[in-house]
């Protein structure tokens, strides 16, 4: 019977109210306790999860209202219906407006109590089957930290869980903030080498001498500043995965140098003359055309063809509107964990724009567009105005004013990292300058990544 | 085996058949001798003068004093009955006690269109009712039971004198309650 599971808290100071109403509900297979006052309500409510609490208004000291207040505090959750003498207006109100579910005027209808405890029991269920339906289909949709509930992503997942198992290299392709690295780790954690070590590294962040080391790792004394023998990134992930992001960033010298690698599985550290042999499996990840930079000679086509085994390609958010509101849901949930506060979700016309917004910078995007929202929302429900969506206006200079070309230069920089959800290289890529220039601009600007000013006492 | 005794309690004079009518359901549906229990007394003190109704709580304490010994004890009356907090009750029983108490006042609804065998289908329907929680079980949700809640005649039209097959292998499980 479905009614066992239901527990109901009745609160009145007269015995034989508890008794009787208390009885009736036992009768339905209800499992009941009674508590004769508020604070000896409280004390029930804060031990133990309630299905329902019946009580009644007026009671000498704290009051059927305050048990209401409290009751919301403690259990959200929980449906509240208030017993009252004789209704008034103002009492229904007040009780209402409270939170309560429903009111009931004492003695009453037989028929009324049964319907309406039947009534919130159906519901209570109904939200539960939702919560365990959701759960499941969100396994469903789940490969790892990826959600989708798109044929496209789920034919990604598919192959990805397929390629995991074999050692060959992957090439993830991809705008930016699709998740690039996310399918990369969801693959590593999937393959045999999973108890192996996952080591990202950036192409575009840094310059070729750099990422060469980083890469190889170096003999001391190799160059100004190699102070000492250090491993690289390849040694690091030795019998793991190294997971080579923004592959398609790389200089022509450090292209030779992979594509060797790949075909030998040795390398020398930079001034080094040992061999040294590793078990690594490559993931390569890219937003550019690798195969058109190929055909153009900007990329070596040996090393496109060697990257190119497994392609995997991430639909942009925008070509799977119908996992923006699954993804919502899922950064609302984990927003409200780490922030340790309550968030519902989103009103509906929050929804509605983020439907309809372009997600340039992709999922990442929507998870900064959320944050904000999170933050910056007075109540537990995300408005649309919390989110600050750009809108078509807000890259335009306000009309009235005459801005310096710095000014002009500084707000259309922020407004373009904003766009792309922080990604620099992306936001280089649009400005027509290259990463260095973009992070000088940034630093001399005071923007962050998100395009937000970075100033002291800035207004945010 | 414990009997359930049947005692007209009413102020009016008992239609026999009525009250054997019930005593035969009430052995079909409990397996057990059913009895006719006779007594001049009744619990006019139980009657409520501000709601002009009688308090079922009140009777049920009655029948174990002033009733049979033993076994189960259901009184059967023509008065309008209630608990406090309810404007009106069918019946009340203890959940697991001897006590069970129904009442016909509200069953006559539509009887005089109907027809007089309505009412004694419904209060025999009530009575296995009571007597049903007297031996522990609880409301039912089980298609056309008898231990269905019915807090109207609608309801106790709807369901059958009969208790389903899991309150059956309840009642097994929990004796004589």
């Amino acid at each position: 019977m479905s009614n066992e599971r239901t527990r109901i808290l009745v609160v009145d100071d007269e015995e034989i109210v508890r008794e009787s109403l208390g009885g009736w509900l036992e009768k339905d297979g209800y499992t009941v306790v009674v508590a004769p006052d508020g604070p000896s309500a409280i004390a029930r409510l804060e031990a133990e999860r309630w299905s329902i609490l019946v009580v009644d208004l007026k009671m000498p000291g704290m009051d059927g209202l305050q048990v209401l207040e409290e009751a919301k505090r403690l259990q959200p959750e929980l449906a509240v219906v208030i017993m009252t003498a004789y209704a008034t207006v103002d009492t229904a109100v007040a009780a209402m407006k409270g939170g309560a579910y429903d009111y009931l005027v004492k003695p009453f209808d037989p028929e009324e109590l049964s319907i309406m405890m039947q009534k919130i029991v159906s519901q209570q269920l109904l939200v539960r089957e939702n919560t365990v339906l959701r759960q499941a289909l969100k396994q469903e949709y789940r490969f790892r930290d990826l959600l989708s509930k798109s044929p496209a992503m789920q034919s990604v997942f598919e192959l990805a869980k397929t390629a995991a198992r074999s050692s060959s290299t992957i090439l993830v392709l991809g705008e930016s903030g699709s998740g690039k690295e996310v399918l990369a780790r969801a693959i590593h954690a999937e393959s045999p080498r999973a108890e192996g070590p996952f080591v990202p590294v950036s192409c575009a962040a840094l310059t070729e001498t750099l990422l060469e080391s980083e890469l190889f790792g170096h003999e001391k004394g190799s160059f100004t500043g190699a102070t000492a023998r250090r491993k690289g990134k390849f040694e690091a992930a030795d019998g793991g995965t190294l997971f080579l992001d923004e592959v398609g960033d790389i200089g022509p010298k450090l292209q030779l140098d992979l594509l060797r690698v790949l075909e030998e599985r040795k390398f020398h550290r930079v001034g080094g003359n040992e061999t040294i042999g590793v078990d690594v499996r490559i993931i390569a990840a890219t937003n550019r055309d690798l195969r058109k930079a190929a055909v153009e000679g900007k990329f070596r086509e040996d090393l496109f063809y060697r990257l190119n085994v497994i392609p995997v390609l991430i639909p942009p958010l925008r070509a799977r509107r119908e996992d923006v509101p699954l993804l919502v849901e899922h950064f609302v949930e984990r927003l409200g964990i780490e922030m340790k506060r309550r968030i519902d979700g989103v009103s509906p016309d929050a929804m509605t724009a983020l439907m309809a917004h372009d997600w340039p910078g992709n999922v990442r995007e929507l998870r900064n567009v959320l944050e904000r929202g999170a933050v910056v929302a007075t109540g537990p429900v995300i408005q649309l105005a919390d989110l600050g969506l750009p809108s078509k206006a807000d890259v335009a200079p306000r009309p009235g004013t005459l801005a310096s070309l710095e000014e002009v230069e500084k707000r259309h920089v922020a407004a373009v990292l904003a766009h792309t959800g922080g990604n620099v290289s992306q936001s280089a890529r649009i400005l027509g300058i290259d990463r260095v220039t973009l992070y000088n601009k940034m630093r001399k600007y005071g923007i962050r990544r998100d395009g937000e000013d970075d100033s002291p006492g800035a207004a945010r | 085996m414990d009997p359930i005794f049947v005692w007209w309690i009413g102020e009016e004079e008992p239609d026999p058949q009525l009250v054997e009518h019930v005593r035969l359901h009430l052995a079909r549906a409990f397996r057990r001798p059913a009895a006719i229990w006779d007594g001049e007394a009744r619990p006019r003190h139980a009657f409520d003068p501000r709601r002009r109704q009688h308090a079922s709580g009140v009777i049920l304490r009655w029948l174990l004093e002033a009733g049979p010994g033993g076994g189960k004890v259901l009184g059967v009356t023509d008065r309008d009955l209630f608990i406090p907090i309810l404007t009106y009750v069918f019946g009340e029983a203890q959940l697991g006690g001897r006590a069970a108490v129904v009442s016909t006042a509200r069953l006559v609804e539509d009887v005089e269109l109907v027809g007089p065998q309505l009412l004694v289908e419904r209060l025999a329907k009530e009575a296995v009712h009571e007597i049903g929680h007297a031996f522990g079980l609880v409301h039912c949700d089980g298609e056309g039971c008898v231990m269905g809640r019915s807090p109207a005649v609608r309801e106790v039209d709807a369901k059958s004198s009969e208790l389903c097959a899991e309150c059956r292998a309840r009642l097994g499980t929990q004796g004589e309650g």
